[in-house]
């Protein structure tokens, strides 16, 4: 309190420098923090180049352990991400500028709310009860598209496949992309959604040449958000996905790929020497593939945001 | 005046609470339990007085929580720690001295034996059997019971050979049993496991021409649906149609289980058929007496034994290097394979005891530790 009545007392100089420099001690242990992951995934995955095949799974290589999981945790975040995208962008337009104010404010509580329930409790939700209702989905799927690869089957009967996985991680990642998108919605300039207004345009067109142009960026950031969490999720796909690690476009089978970081988690309380080195190196490539992501995003970013200007 | 300082305060403090609050609500879920597990094994010494340390098996763990509780209550100042956190780490962390016992469904191989010996001051190990319980293969198929399955044809129902229920292998062992054209959902476990090495070596050793991949605790094939422990394996058998899997006989709740083929005639898993099992079982040849590490016998034709077993070890020092530790393990062992411990473990974990020879002979073997 007495900070702000004090502000110009040439002692308070003293406290600027402090807090100068703890918030630069803030922004290094970031840095450190990050280093030493890098570097501990580094020197941990080493070994695994030369791991024997029986300590990877049965893999010849690193490279063919490492690369089924990179194809399913791909597959998996894109999945849930062509889920949530749509929806959560739907979500967040009703909340900033369909609902009535009185409706709109409890609506982003309730969304907001889906980001706090841990992801275990999604994990035993999709086991329980979202795998066991899709059954029947998947077997009709099978019988009348099963001529897209996509939908091939056997169609499992436990309903514990990568769509599955999927479908549940749009759950967990839709509130992220909600919150984000929302709060961009909202700051689109007013003159503009009234030039849009006063020119004729419905409310939908008003939307599509004032708001979603102004949004775009914030939209893409939002979405590489949600793609981070889907990457990462581990417990709730550990959970539900039936894991086989096998590389293959069919959605609705009981053999799916793996996801990096749902197998870290399901081998790793059994695993000994190389073989924690393997999962360690599995873990690298996920953290590059998160870093170049975040980087895409940013580069996505800063192109259409000079574009615009 | 007062009011827009407080304000200035608060908001940001609420706006800084809501952002941890919500970083660590995203958080939360993604961290492993194992790596608590690890530090409360790690952090905490071998040798504080009156609590004795060990570390292994998950498939123990409701057996050791027994032991543990009668352990206890006969010697109040005594406290027993089980770190359930996987045979090998188990293992692991006894070869380099964190715990004073480990438990593990696997005896030690003999590089791990030669190692023991560093830690235990000269001499190897004690291994002693502790924890018998029958696999059973569990399935789900609406108005199918007591059904019957020879190894070859539970091989090829596991590695996608046979795919349909009402298959001719099925049909010719289970007569008089409607069997629908349901298609047939193998279950195995996603994770590494003691119970995937022992159903896989069972499968080999007494249907090598049907399934050659050799015993190991990673599920060899890419085929079937994968699903996470045993209670995964549980859960999705439950909710599926046509399903099967293996899990410990004590978890198959109302599911259905499959009697094997013995010799000539079907054995379903009991406490008693696994017990057998175990008693036709042969020592690995050329250990010492206290090493009491065996190769169940899974091709055994013994009327009324159930080769399908996981056989799990607690593996200790014959001598400690100071007296209150000896004494704890001893005495903790001691009561562990006794009939009085086997039977709270078959009350609470559904494991089969050890029967009287193995019994006495295990005790006699931790009888032998002493301190150094």
């Amino acid at each position: 309190m007495s900070a702000s009545t004090a502000v110009r007392k040439p002692r308070q100089r003293v406290g600027d420098r402090v807090f100068s420099n703890l918030t630069r001690l803030a922004g290094l242990a970031i840095l450190v923090a990050l280093a030493a992951v890098a570097i501990f995934l580094t020197l941990q995955g080493l070994p695994a180049f030369s791991a024997p095949s029986d300590k990877l799974g049965g893999a010849a290589n690193l490279a063919t352990y490492v690369l089924p999981l990179v194809f399913g945790t791909l597959l998996a975040a894109v999945l849930a991400l062509l889920i949530a995208t749509p929806l959560a962008l739907g979500v967040a337009l009703v909340i900033s500028h369909y609902a009535p104010p009185r409706l709109a404010r409890p609506l982003g509580y309730l969304v907001d709310l889906l980001a706090a329930v841990p992801s275990v409790v999604y994990g035993l939700w999709g086991l329980a009860f979202v795998s066991v209702r899709l059954t029947p989905a998947y077997a009709w799927l099978e019988q009348h598209l099963g001529w897209i690869p996509l939908f091939g089957g056997p169609a499992s009967t436990t309903g514990r496949t990568i769509l599955t996985a999927s479908i549940v991680l749009a759950i967990m990642v839709m509130p992220i992309i909600t919150a984000i998108t929302r709060e961009i919605f909202l700051q689109t300039p007013t003159l503009n959604e009234e030039a849009a207004l006063a020119l004729g345009a419905t409310r939908w067109e008003m939307i599509r040449l004032a708001v979603l142009p102004y949004a775009r960026s914030g939209i893409v950031s939002a979405v590489m958000l949600g793609l981070g969490r889907a990457l990462g999720e581990t417990m709730a796909v550990a959970m539900v996905l039936s894991a086989s690690g096998v590389v293959t476009f069919d959605l609705i089978s009981n053999t799916n790929p793996s996801t990096i970081a749902a197998n870290i988690a399901l081998k790793f309380p059994d695993s000994t020497g190389v073989a924690v080195n393997a999962l360690v190196a599995s873990g690298l490539v996920l953290f590059v593939i998160t870093f170049v992501v975040n980087f895409a995003a940013r580069w996505v970013v800063a192109r259409s945001e000079r574009t615009q200007a | 005046m007062n009011r827009t300082s407080t304000r200035r305060v608060a908001v940001p403090a609420v706006a800084a609470l809501a952002l941890g609050l919500s970083l660590s609500a995203c958080g939360a879920g993604n961290e492993s339990s194992s790596s608590d597990q690890t530090n409360a094994a790690a952090s905490s010494g071998a040798t504080l007085s009156g609590t004795l340390n060990g570390a292994g098996s998950s498939a123990q763990e409701a057996a050791q929580g027994a032991w543990t509780a009668g352990f206890q209550s006969a010697n109040s100042g005594v406290t027993v720690n089980y770190d359930p956190s996987g045979s090998g780490a188990g293992v692991e962390q006894f070869l380099a001295g964190a715990v004073s016992f480990a438990g593990s469904d696997a005896y030690l191989d003999d590089t791990q034996l030669a190692s023991s010996k560093k830690v235990c001051g000269g001499k190897t190990a004690i291994e002693a059997p502790s924890y018998i319980s029958p696999i059973a293969l569990v399935y789900k198929l609406d108005g199918v019971k007591n059904l019957q399955l020879s190894p070859a044809t539970a091989a090829k129902i596991f590695d996608g050979t046979i795919t349909t229920w009402d298959d001719p292998a099925i049909k010719a062992e289970n007569k008089g049993a409607s069997l629908p054209s349901t298609t047939i959902t193998p279950v195995h476990r996603s994770d590494d496991s003691g119970t995937t090495k022992n159903v896989t070596d069972y499968l080999h050793q007494t249907a090598p021409k049907d399934w050659p991949a050799q015993a190991g605790e990673t599920w060899p094939f890419k085929s079937g649906e994968g699903a996470n422990g045993t209670s995964g394996v549980i859960q999705a058998v439950t909710n599926g149609t046509g399903t099967i899997g293996y899990a410990d006989a004590s978890q198959a709740g109302k599911l259905g289980v499959a009697a094997i083929k013995v010799g000539s005639s079907y054995v379903a898993p009991t406490a008693d058929a696994a017990a057998k099992a175990a008693d036709v079982s042969k020592k690995v040849a050329g250990r010492g007496p206290t090493d009491m590490a065996m190769n169940v016998n899974r091709t055994t034709t013994q009327a009324g034994a159930y080769p399908l077993v996981l056989v799990s070890y607690v593996i200790a020092c014959p001598t400690y290097k100071d007296a209150k530790t000896a004494d704890l393990v001893k005495g903790y062992l001691s009561y562990v394979v006794s009939s009085d411990g086997q039977a709270a473990a078959g009350k609470a974990a559904g494991s089969a005891p050890l029967s009287g020879s193995l019994s006495s002979s295990a005790s006699s073997a931790v009888k032998q530790i002493s301190v150094r």
